[in-house]
């Protein structure tokens, strides 16, 4: 078997294995029915791991499989091929009462909230607790612990109307951690909401992901989710997952198409218009190269453009510029226009100086 | 208006209420299930049985696209069988309750199918099973529409019940056909008229109020 480190296997000795990845995509494809007849590919062949006590962020353009790759962890979606394991067991082959009851180690917080209208906050936090066949006393506890973890003890018994978006999501995120589960699925769950309110639903869940050890798995479109509180990334594209690894790593020094146009999507990052509408691929005499920098960890403040000047005598034009967090670390992005002729002496300065380049272009 | 045709209305209207509250009841005994059923069995719901569902779903509308004065008299063995008679109130609320229970079905089956996929989705993704999503989920979220649904089906049994005064059936329709139309008594047949208005009315405000209550998805000033 070539099975990576931490495989789970059947025997109790190997799920002592500390690196185990909680949930676990084996080689997993689904394929719907097409409307036309013909089957539609959803996900082909994806690998994908998620160590426990980790945040790891799906994130894709809509239709690239997103969905339908968190559906299978909780057997929502049954794969056409491959495993899907999550704290060992295969949830794809487990009978259905078996599923359900694993499905309370699972929990699943929506982008539309999916909160039942005619319960209160406490009542739809109940609702799995209810479902599970827990008493009355042991309920009622457990929902006002829910509560004041997520800061809504005073609005108990406000039916969803009543609430605004924030807390909704609040109430979603306590009814997912109502029957203690090991992993925490997020679809989109701050994609409806506004960037502040986003950013304290984030927050949450990062403290979640802190307190109680809770691993989450979650997919997204919005690089500002990732850059927030993943750890680990995967970027899918057509049913496959291109990139994946570390945030820091992936986002620093992106090795796909797909990856490189979440990130041009940022602010900062893009170059400026009237840059990009001249861009060509091609060099001119004459033309200008436009090159981008990037600023990692120890080099952020490296005064490299000075040195370029001063050793070689190469002037850049800053065309645009930024620096940004990831993962908790700074990163700089730089985008300078060299004469076209300087071109491989300044990356060989630049590499030589460890940082990243990329040549973006030509500027008549 | 003399003593006796008020005694002759206010029995009428009791007539027409008792058979109209125990056909309601009973259909809405059998269509609630039935209803639940037709939107649940679907390819790939809950209770998936889509051959099921199919037969079941060409029955319902056999039964409601029947007149149904027709059914009413294409019934009689049947009414016979359960009532031990085929005239009278007793006798009527056969066909009504089986004119009624498809209809009931349709309009529950209506209002389920109104709430919102996710939830199911929600349900099933922290373990509920399809019959605790039935009880839980689908039957709560979808109650302000089946009482609203149910709201109509009454109104409509009414309007039933004043037909199977035609084939001797008691209550206000009997009244009306018997005096008002056959003894030439137009006072008669518009009390008869004014009566049914009142109760329809009465049954469409208290259903509207009791939806309107149940409801939590706007909010109450």
């Amino acid at each position: 078997m070539n099975a990576p480190l931490g495989y789970i296997g059947d025997t109790p000795t190997q799920r002592l294995i500390p690196a185990q990845p909680i949930v676990r995509l084996e080689k997993v494809s689904k394929t719907f029915p097409g409307r036309d007849g013909q089957p539609v590919t959803a996900l082909r062949e994806t690998d994908l791991a998620v160590s426990q006590g980790s945040i790891l962020g799906v994130i894709g353009r809509s239709g690239a499989g997103k969905s339908t790759l968190i559906r299978l962890v909780n057997g929502l979606e049954k794969p056409s091929s491959g495993k899907v394991i999550v704290d060992g067991a295969d949830i794809a082959a487990l009978p259905e009462a078996a599923l359900r009851h694993a499905r309370r180690s699972i929990g699943m917080i929506f982008q539309h909230f999916n909160l039942l209208s005619s319960r209160t906050a406490a009542q739809n936090i109940a609702l799995p607790l209810e479902v599970a066949g827990f008493g009355k006393a042991e309920i009622r506890t457990r929902v006002e612990e829910l509560l004041a973890l997520v800061g809504l003890s005073d609005k108990r018994n406000r039916y969803p109307s009543e609430l605004s978006g924030g807390q909704k999501q609040r109430v979603g995120i306590a009814r997912a951690l109502a029957t203690k589960p090991k992993v925490l699925l997020s679809d989109e769950a701050t994609s409806a909401l506004d960037p502040e309110t986003t950013r304290s639903i984030l927050d949450l869940l990062a403290r979640i992901n802190d307190e109680l050890g809770l691993t989450i798995l979650l997919i997204t479109h919005e690089m500002a989710v990732i850059r927030n509180i993943a750890r680990e990334v995967a970027v899918i594209e057509g049913g496959r997952i291109v990139e994946q690894g570390d945030v820091f790593e992936v986002f620093t020094r992106p090795q796909h198409e797909v990856t490189r146009s979440f990130l041009a999507d940022e602010s900062g990052r893009a170059l400026p218009p009237y840059v990009q509408s001249r861009l060509t691929s091609e060099a001119t005499p004459g033309s200008q190269a436009v090159i981008r920098i990037g600023f990692r960890g120890p080099h952020a403040t490296d005064p490299v453009l000075a040195r370029l000047a001063r050793d070689l005598d190469i002037e850049a034009n800053i065309l645009s510029g930024s620096v940004d967090e990831i993962a908790g670390r700074p990163f700089g992005t730089l985008v300078v226009g060299v004469p076209e002729t300087a071109v491989s002496t300044t990356l060989d300065f630049l590499k030589k100086h460890g940082l990243d380049t990329e040549v973006l272009g030509y500027v008549a | 208006m003399s003593p006796e045709m008020i005694n002759l209305i206010a029995a009428s209207t009791g007539e027409t209420l008792y058979m109209v509250a125990v056909s309601a009841l009973i259909a809405t005994l059998f269509g609630l299930p039935l209803g639940v059923f037709l939107a649940t069995s679907g390819k790939g719901e809950l209770f998936a049985a889509p051959w099921v569902n199919r037969v079941l779903g060409v029955i319902v509308n056999a039964t409601r696209s029947t007149p149904f004065i027709i059914l009413v008299v294409a019934i009689i063995p049947f009414t016979r069988l359960i009532a031990g008679t085929s005239i009278g109130t007793n006798a009527a609320i056969v066909p009504l309750t089986i004119a009624a229970t498809p209809f009931i079905a349709r309009l529950i089956e209506g209002a389920i199918r109104e709430v919102d996929q996710g939830l199911t989705e929600a349900a099933r993704a922290f373990g509920a099973s399809p019959l605790q999503i039935v009880l839980k989920v689908l039957l709560p979220e979808a109650l302000p529409g089946i009482v609203l649904g149910l709201t109509l089906a009454i109104v409509s049994l009414l309007g039933f019940s004043a037909m199977v005064g035609a084939v001797g059936g008691g209550g206000l329709g009997d009244l009306g056909i018997r005096y008002g139309y056959q003894r030439f008594m137009p006072e008669m047949m518009l009390a008869v008229v004014v009566v049914l208005i009142v109760l329809v009315q009465a049954v469409q405000s208290i259903g509207d109020r009791l939806a309107r209550h149940l409801n939590k998805r706007i909010r109450h000033a």
